[in-house]
C-alpha cells in the first residue's frame, strides 16, 4: 500500500472515531451524570436475540436486572422481562457538537435502562460516561496541543530565523522548560487557586499549563527546520531579489515546516490526552461529577474495585483505538515524509 | 488522623468547659470479680470472665504507620495511642464491650456525696513491667506530670475540672483522694485512659526536664516499663514492634492463670487500607479493623481461613454543615451573601429535608451502616432520644420550606430548575471534603445530586485534612463542609465541646465568647445541667432536649454513620470486635492462639 493511502485510512478511522465522540450526546443513552441509585457497580447487559423461549427477535433486547436481596451489588437477569432496545428515540436533553439543543438518541431502552458497559458505583452508565468524557479529555489533548504548537512555532521561527543573541536566548529557555517537571508544576498551580473551581474553569486551567509548558520540544524542531530552510538557494535568491523578511518567512520558509506541524500535532494529541487523564486520575483535573476519561479510571485505584468490577477497565479498552489510531497516522505521515522529519525527536516527543 | 486531631481538639476545650453541681450516681463500687492471688499472697489480680484460653503464640497486626512515641505524656496520634494502649493501665477503665466504667488499677471507688471528692483504693501488690512495685506515689507522681504545664501533656485539659486542677492526696500506701472544684457528671470516667507511670524511671527526667526525650520507640528494654498486658522487646524502624508478655501484669483468668495469653503482640507498619487487607488475605495479619464497607466484602467474598464481623454501626457521625460563623472584617462580601441562606434555618431544614440518607448507606457503606438524624448514633444504645423524628426524604417538603424561606425557581436554559434567592442570586455553593476520605467524598458526589434536585447548584472541593480543618477552625473561609466525628466513648461528655458554644469542635462557629443564638445558648444550658444531674434518668432528659434542639435548628445535618468492620483469624480466641476503640484490641490481654496451630515465626 502506497503510503498516503496508509495516512488517509489511519485519518479516516480517527475522524469516526472523534465524530462518535463529537456527537457523544445522540450516541450515548443517557445523561453522563444522573444518578441510578438503585443500579450502583451494575455489570455490562448482554445483547439478545434469542428469548428464553428460544424465540428470535430481530429487535435485540436485554433483560431487566433485579438486586439480589441482601446483597449491594449482585445482580440477576430477570428472563421474564425482556427490555426491547429501541432506536431513535427522545431522552435527555443534551448539545449536539455543543450547541445544538437536541433530545433525539440512538438508543435506549424501551422499559429500563441499557447499560452496554455498566454502571459505575452511583449507577450512572458507564458508555455514556465514556463518550462524554471522550469530549472533555479529547477536547483537552486538541487545545493543548495546539496551544503547544502554536506557541512552539512562533518562538522556533524567530530563533531559527533571527539567530544570533535571540536564537541563543530561546533555546535556553526552552531548555529550562523541558526540565520543568510538569506534574508539580500543575500541583503548584492548583494550590494557589481559589477554592472551588469551577468544572469550566478547572479545564481552561489544565489547559492553560499542559500547552504553556510543552512548547520547548516543538520550538527545536520548528528551528531546525527554519534554519535549514533559510540557508536553500532559492531562498537566498529571494533574499537577493530584495524579499523582505515578511515575504520570504510566508512564502519559503512557513510551508516548509508544515510537516513537522503535522507529525508533532500527531504525538502531541494523544500525549495531552494522557496528561488530562493523569490529573484526572489523581484527582487534580476536572471535577466530578462531569466525566472525563481520567475520572472515570480514577475508581480503579481502590483495590476493591480492582479486583469486583471488571467492566471498570473497559473505558480503557475502548481509549486503545484512539490511540493507537494517533500513532499509527503520526508514522504513516513519518514514512511518506521529508526526510528531515527524521531527526530524532519526532517520535521520541 | 481525623479521629486523633479530633480527639484532641475536643479534650482542648474541656477547659472551657464550665461543669457544675453534685453528683451522686456511683456511691460505691466494689471490684466486679474477688481477687484471686497466684504466686503472692498479697498480690490482688484482677480475674477476668470468659473462655479460657491458652497461653503461648505470637499475634500480628497492621498499623497505618510508625507510632510516633511510646511516651503517653507526649502521643497525640492515633498510631501512637493504639500501641500505648496495649502497654499501660489507667485507673478505672471503661469496658469497651458493656461502654460501662469497671475498676482497673483501683480495685474500688467512693464518690463523696457532694460529688466532689473521689476515693479511690489501689490494688495491692502490682507491679510495673520491670518487677518494680506500683504505689500511690507513682499515681500522685504521674497526675503531678499531667497537669505540670511545663509538660504540656494532652492530658492535662482533661484534668482541669471546673477551671481548676484535680487536686490528688494520697490517704495511705492504697487509697488516693481526687478533690474536683466542680462535680463533674460521671467523673470516673476521666480515668479511663489515664496511664498511671513509673515514677521509679521518671523521676530524674523529670527534674531535668527531659520528659519528651524518653520512651521514643528506639529507648532501651530497661529504660520504660508499664502496667499494660504488654512490654517493649525489639522496634525495626520502618518494619515492625515486637512486645512481648508482660510477666507481672495485674489480670488473670478464671481459673486464676496469669493474663495474656499471648508471648507476643507485633504491630506491623502498613501504610495504607488495601495494604492492610493484602497482608490479612495473605495471612501475614491476624486481625483486621477498621475495615470500609468495599474491603469489607472483597475480603467476605474470599473467606476461608478467616471470619468477618459486622460489629453494627460504631460511634462516628458523619454530617454537612454551613458557615454559620459571625461577620468579621475578614468576611468576603460573598460568603456574607451565602451566610443569608445559612443562617435561615427554613434553608437548613430543606436541605436536610432533601437529603437521601438511605442512599448513602446503600452506596457509600454497601448497606453497612445507619442513617443517622443526631449525632448519638444507633450503636450507642443508652443515649439516643427515642422521640427524635427521622423523616424519609422529601423533595416536595424541601421545596416548601423553601419557598417560605422566599426561595423561588427560575427555568434554567437547560430545562432545570435553578433556585433563586429572595434577592434574586441564584443559590450556588461549595463543599468541603477531605481528600483522603473516599467515603466522605462519595458522600459529597451524593449531596450534590441530591441537591440539584432542589435547584442547588454544589461543588465539591476536596482538601487535604490539615487544611480543610484549618479552614473551618481558623480562617473559617468555607461555606459548607462534610466531616465526621468518632466520639471515643459512648457518654454524653464526649461531645461536650460539638455542642457547647464555646467549644473548639463546635464546628458551625466554633468557640464563641456568647452564643450567638438563644437555641445555642439552650443547648449550653441543657449540656451544663446534665453533667451535674443526679440519676441517669435526669441527665437522659436533658440530653434528649439538647437532641431535639439540634434536630428543629439543623446546624449539623446528619447523615451516616458506618458500622465497626473487623476480621480475624478462625484461629484466634476469644476475639470479639466492638464500637468503642480499640475495636479489636480491646481485650487483647484475653485473646489467645487455640489449640494446634500456633503460629510460625516468621
Amino acid at each position: 500500500m502506497k503510503p498516503r493511502h496508509a495516512v488517509s485510512r489511519w485519518v479516516t478511522v480517527l475522524v469516526i472515531l472523534h465524530g462518535i465522540v463529537a456527537c457523544a450526546g445522540f450516541f450515548a443513552p443517557y445523561d453522563p451524570v444522573e444518578q441510578n441509585r438503585n443500579n450502583p457497580y451494575l455489570p455490562p447487559m448482554r445483547l439478545h436475540f434469542v428469548d428464553a423461549q428460544g424465540h428470535f427477535h430481530a429487535r435485540p433486547f436485554v433483560y431487566a436486572v433485579k438486586l439480589r436481596e441482601d446483597t449491594f451489588d449482585q445482580y440477576e437477569d430477570d428472563s421474564r422481562q425482556p427490555n426491547p432496545v429501541r432506536f431513535f428515540v427522545n431522552g435527555s436533553r443534551y448539545y449536539l457538537l455543543g450547541f445544538l439543543p437536541s433530545r433525539l438518541h440512538l438508543f435506549a431502552g424501551e422499559k429500563n435502562r441499557v447499560c452496554l458497559m455498566g454502571s459505575d458505583g452511583y449507577g450512572r452508565d458507564q458508555f455514556s460516561r465514556f463518550l462524554f468524557g471522550g469530549q472533555i479529555s479529547l477536547l483537552a489533548g486538541f487545545m493543548g496541543a495546539g496551544l503547544t504548537l502554536l506557541i512552539g512555532w512562533c518562538i522556533g521561527i524567530i530563533a531559527g530565523y533571527y539567530g544570533g543573541f535571540l536564537d541563543d536566548l530561546l533555546m535556553r529557555v526552552a531548555e529550562l522548560f523541558m526540565a520543568l517537571p510538569w506534574l508539580y508544576l500543575l500541583f503548584a498551580i492548583r494550590a494557589f487557586l481559589p477554592l472551588s473551581v469551577s468544572p469550566t474553569k478547572a479545564f481552561l486551567l489544565i489547559v492553560g499549563v499542559l500547552g504553556g509548558v510543552g512548547w520547548a520540544r516543538p520550538a527545536r524542531l520548528v528551528r531546525s527546520v527554519v534554519l535549514s530552510a533559510k540557508e536553500r538557494d532559492f531562498v537566498r535568491a529571494a533574499r537577493g531579489f530584495g524579499a523582505n523578511d515578511l515575504y520570504l518567512m510566508r512564502r519559503h520558509i512557513l510551508p516548509e515546516t508544515a510537516s513537522v506541524i503535522w507529525t508533532q500535532l500527531a504525538i502531541l494529541i494523544p500525549q495531552f490526552v494522557m496528561a488530562e487523564m493523569t490529573l484526572s486520575f489523581l484527582g487534580l483535573g476536572v471535577p466530578e461529577p462531569a466525566p472525563s476519561w481520567g475520572n472515570l479510571l480514577s475508581s480503579l485505584q481502590q483495590y476493591s474495585v480492582l479486583v469486583s468490577y471488571w467492566w471498570m477497565y473497559l473505558p480503557a479498552l475502548l481509549m486503545v483505538p484512539f490511540f493507537l489510531g494517533y500513532l499509527r497516522f503520526a508514522s504513516s505521515l513519518q514514512e511518506h515524509g521529508e526526510p528531515y522529519k527524521m531527526e530524532g525527536g519526532v517520535l521520541r516527543g | 488522623m481525623k479521629k486523633c486531631v479530633f480527639q484532641s481538639l475536643r479534650s482542648g476545650i474541656r477547659v472551657g468547659a464550665l461543669l457544675s453541681v453534685p453528683f451522686l450516681a456511683q456511691i460505691f463500687i466494689s471490684s466486679a470479680h474477688p481477687s484471686s492471688p497466684q504466686k503472692n499472697s498479697d498480690e490482688e489480680l484482677l480475674a477476668l470472665p470468659g473462655e479460657l484460653g491458652r497461653s503461648g503464640g505470637r499475634l500480628v497486626v497492621s498499623l497505618r504507620g510508625e507510632p510516633k512515641t511510646l511516651n503517653p505524656l507526649i502521643a497525640t496520634d492515633a498510631r501512637s495511642r493504639e500501641v500505648i494502649g496495649v502497654m499501660q493501665a489507667d485507673l478505672v477503665h471503661i469496658n469497651r464491650a458493656t461502654q460501662l466504667t469497671e475498676p482497673a488499677l483501683a480495685k474500688s471507688w467512693k464518690v463523696s456525696s457532694d460529688g466532689l471528692q473521689y476515693t479511690l483504693v489501689l490494688r495491692s501488690g502490682i507491679k510495673f513491667s520491670d518487677g518494680q512495685p506500683l504505689a500511690a506515689d507513682d499515681v500522685l507522681f504521674s497526675f503531678r506530670v499531667y497537669l505540670d504545664e511545663n509538660v504540656h501533656a494532652p492530658q492535662r485539659d482533661l484534668l482541669i475540672v471546673g477551671g481548676k486542677p484535680i487536686a490528688v492526696r494520697k490517704q495511705d500506701e492504697h487509697t488516693l483522694l481526687f478533690q474536683l472544684a466542680k462535680p463533674y457528671g460521671a467523673g470516673e470516667r476521666l480515668f479511663d485512659g489515664l496511664a498511671i507511670l513509673p515514677k521509679h524511671l521518671l523521676e530524674k527526667p523529670y527534674q531535668e526536664g527531659k520528659l519528651a526525650q524518653i520512651a521514643t520507640l528506639s529507648t532501651a528494654l530497661n529504660q520504660w516499663a508499664g502496667l499494660g498486658p504488654f512490654r517493649l522487646k525489639e522496634y525495626v524502624a520502618g518494619q515492625r514492634l515486637v512486645l512481648e508478655r508482660n510477666p507481672y501484669y495485674w489480670k488473670s483468668d478464671s481459673s486464676g492463670k496469669r493474663l495474656p495469653y499471648l508471648d507476643e503482640l507485633v504491630f506491623l507498619f502498613v501504610p495504607n487500607a488495601d495494604a492492610q487487607v493484602l497482608k490479612f488475605q495473605s495471612g501475614e495479619t491476624d486481625i483486621i479493623s477498621q475495615l470500609g464497607a468495599e474491603n469489607f466484602s472483597v475480603l467476605s467474598r474470599q473467606m476461608k481461613s478467616y471470619a468477618m464481623a459486622d460489629a453494627g454501626p460504631g460511634l462516628e457521625y458523619n454530617f454537612l454543615f454551613f458557615n454559620l460563623n459571625g461577620d468579621t472584617e475578614k468576611t468576603s462580601p460573598e460568603l456574607r451573601r451565602k451566610q443569608k441562606w445559612f443562617r435561615d434555618v427554613k434553608f437548613r431544614q430543606a436541605v436536610s429535608a432533601g437529603v437521601d440518607r438511605a442512599a448513602i448507606v446503600r452506596l457509600v457503606y454497601q448497606g453497612r451502616g445507619a442513617a443517622i438524624w443526631g449525632l448519638v448514633t444507633p450503636g450507642n444504645h443508652r443515649w439516643g432520644d427515642e422521640k427524635l423524628e427521622h423523616p424519609q426524604r422529601s423533595v416536595e417538603k424541601a421545596r416548601e420550606l423553601l419557598k417560605q424561606a422566599g426561595f423561588s425557581w427560575r427555568q434554567g436554559p437547560d430545562g432545570d430548575q435553578a433556585l433563586r434567592d429572595p434577592e434574586g442570586n441564584a443559590v450556588e455553593f461549595s463543599i468541603l471534603t477531605s481528600s483522603s476520605n473516599a467515603d466522605r467524598s462519595k458522600m459529597a458526589t451524593l449531596l450534590q445530586d441530591d441537591l440539584k434536585q432542589l435547584g442547588m447548584r454544589v461543588q465539591i472541593v476536596p482538601l487535604e485534612f490539615r487544611s480543610l480543618l484549618d479552614r473551618v477552625t481558623q480562617t473559617k473561609d468555607f461555606e459548607a463542609c462534610v466531616m465526621g466525628i468518632a466520639s471515643f466513648d459512648a457518654d454524653p461528655n464526649s461531645d461536650v465541646n460539638v455542642l457547647l458554644s464555646g467549644g473548639a469542635t463546635h464546628l458551625w462557629n466554633p468557640s464563641q465568647a456568647h452564643p450567638a443564638s438563644p437555641w445555642e445558648a439552650e443547648i449550653d444550658r441543657l449540656m451544663q445541667e446534665q453533667l451535674s444531674a443526679r440519676t441517669f434518668e435526669q441527665r437522659k432528659k436533658l440530653y434528649n432536649r439538647a437532641q431535639e434542639i439540634l434536630a428543629e435548628n439543623q446546624p449539623m445535618i446528619f447523615l451516616a454513620s458506618p458500622d465497626i468492620l473487623v476480621g480475624a483469624k478462625n484461629t484466634i480466641g476469644n476475639f470479639r470486635a466492638v464500637i468503642l476503640e480499640p475495636y479489636a484490641l480491646w481485650n487483647v490481654e484475653q485473646l489467645y492462639i487455640k489449640n494446634g496451630t500456633e503460629n510460625v515465626a516468621r
